[in-house]
C-alpha cells in the first residue's frame, strides 16, 4: 500500500532531502510540512521528523522545534493514533513536546560521533518494526552530539515493562545512554524513534541495507 | 523590566560541560577546584512594569514555553540588579 508521508521541514533540518528519497524509494509519496505551518492530519498516513539541527539546536537540542505550529498538528496526529517516527533530531524534539519520555543529553566523553553502530531489536511491535524480528541485529549509521538518553528510574522501569524499548547499542554505547537505548516507543507504539538514521543505510554501496526494514 | 533567569543542570545529571571544564581548570594548575558546574542565563526584558506579572510571565514562559526542560534542569529567576 502506497501512503502518503509528511516529512517535517524546521530552520536547520538536514536530512530532509535523504528522508524523501527513502520514502519514495518504497513507492510511498512524501510531502514536505514546513514548522510555521499547521497541516490536515486526515491527509497523511505517516509523519517522519528527520534529523538535523533544529532551530540551531539553541536552548536544548529540539527545544524550540516543539513549541512550532507543525507540532501542534504533529501532536493531534499522534493522538490519531497514527505511526510518527523521529530520527535524531526529530527524537530529540519528540521528547521535547513530551510525545516521548525522558530526554537526550551531551555524549558522553563529549564528541560527536559519526560511526556505524550495531543495534538489537528489542521488540518488533511498532508502526515502524513490522519487517524486524525480536533479538535481529542492525547495522545504521550514527552521526550525533546529544544522543545520551537519559530518564528517571520509573520512567526507565515503565519502558521495559510495556516493551517500549525497541532498539539498544549492541557491543559498544556511543554516547552512554542509559539502558543502551538507542530508540523507543511510546505506550502505543504509533511513536516511535531512533538516534541512528536508517534513511543514510538504504543500498548495499551505502555500507548497509537495513534503513529498508523499517518502512 | 529586566528578569534575568539561571539554569542549572540538576544534580542527577551527569554535567559533561563542566566536568571538561573543570578538567581544563585542573590540568592549568587551578588546584583548588573542586567541582564545576556548567549552566545557562538567560536575560529577558518585558514590557511589563509590575514584579509580580512579570515574574508570573516568565514562569509561563518555563513551563509552558519550554525555556526550562524539568527533567533534566532546575531554575532560578533573578529579579533586580
Amino acid at each position: 500500500m502506497s501512503l502518503k508521508v509528511g516529512v517535517a521541514r524546521f530552520l536547520g533540518t538536514n536530512c530532509d532531502d535523504d528522508v524523501r528519497k527513502w520514502v519514495t524509494a518504497k513507492s510511498h509519496t512524501a510531502e514536505y510540512l514546513w514548522f510555521e505551518n499547521q497541516f490536515n492530519t486526515n491527509e497523511y498516513d505517516m509523519v517522519i521528523i528527520p534529523g538535523g539541527f533544529s532551530h540551531g539546536d539553541y536552548l536544548r537540542c529540539g527545544a524550540l522545534a516543539a513549541q512550532t505550529p507543525v507540532m501542534k498538528s504533529i501532536r493531534e496526529f499522534a493522538a490519531k493514533g497514527k505511526p510518527i517516527l523521529g530520527i535524531c533530531n526529530g527524537f530529540q524534539i519528540l521528547c521535547e513536546t513530551g510525545l516521548l519520555p525522558g530526554a537526550l543529553l551531551r555524549n558522553q566523553g563529549l564528541k560527536f560521533k559519526d560511526e556505524w553502530a550495531t543495534l538489537k531489536v528489542n521488540q518488533s511491535k511498532n508502526a515502524f518494526s513490522s519487517k524486524m524480528e525480536k533479538n535481529q541485529l542492525l547495522k545504521l549509521p550514527i552521526a550525533h552530539g546529544d544522543g545520551n538518553y537519559y530518564a528517571e528510574a520509573d520512567t526507565l522501569k515503565k519502558l521495559q515493562d510495556k516493551e517500549q524499548i525497541w532498539l539498544t547499542y549492541e557491543g559498544k554505547n556511543p554516547n552512554g545512554s542509559l539502558m543502551n537505548i538507542a530508540g523507543i516507543t511510546n505506550e502505543q507504539k504509533n511513536i516511535c524513534a531512533l538516534m541512528p538514521h536508517p534513511e543514510r543505510a538504504l543500498y548495499e554501496w551505502m555500507g548497509s541495507q537495513d534503513g529498508m526494514y523499517l518502512l | 523590566m529586566k528578569l534575568g533567569v539561571k539554569i542549572m543542570p540538576r544534580e542527577v545529571i551527569l554535567d559533561t560541560q563542566g566536568r571538561a571544564v573543570e578538567a581544563s581548570m585542573k590540568s592549568n594548575g587551578f588546584n583548588t577546584l573542586s567541582q564545576c558546574r556548567v549552566g545557562k542565563f538567560i536575560e529577558l526584558t518585558l514590557t511589563t512594569t509590575e514584579a509580580s506579572q512579570a515574574k508570573a510571565e516568565v514562569e509561563k514562559m518555563l513551563k509552558e514555553g519550554g525555556l526550562y526542560n524539568p527533567l533534566i534542569e532546575r531554575y532560578e529567576i533573578q529579579t533586580g540588579e
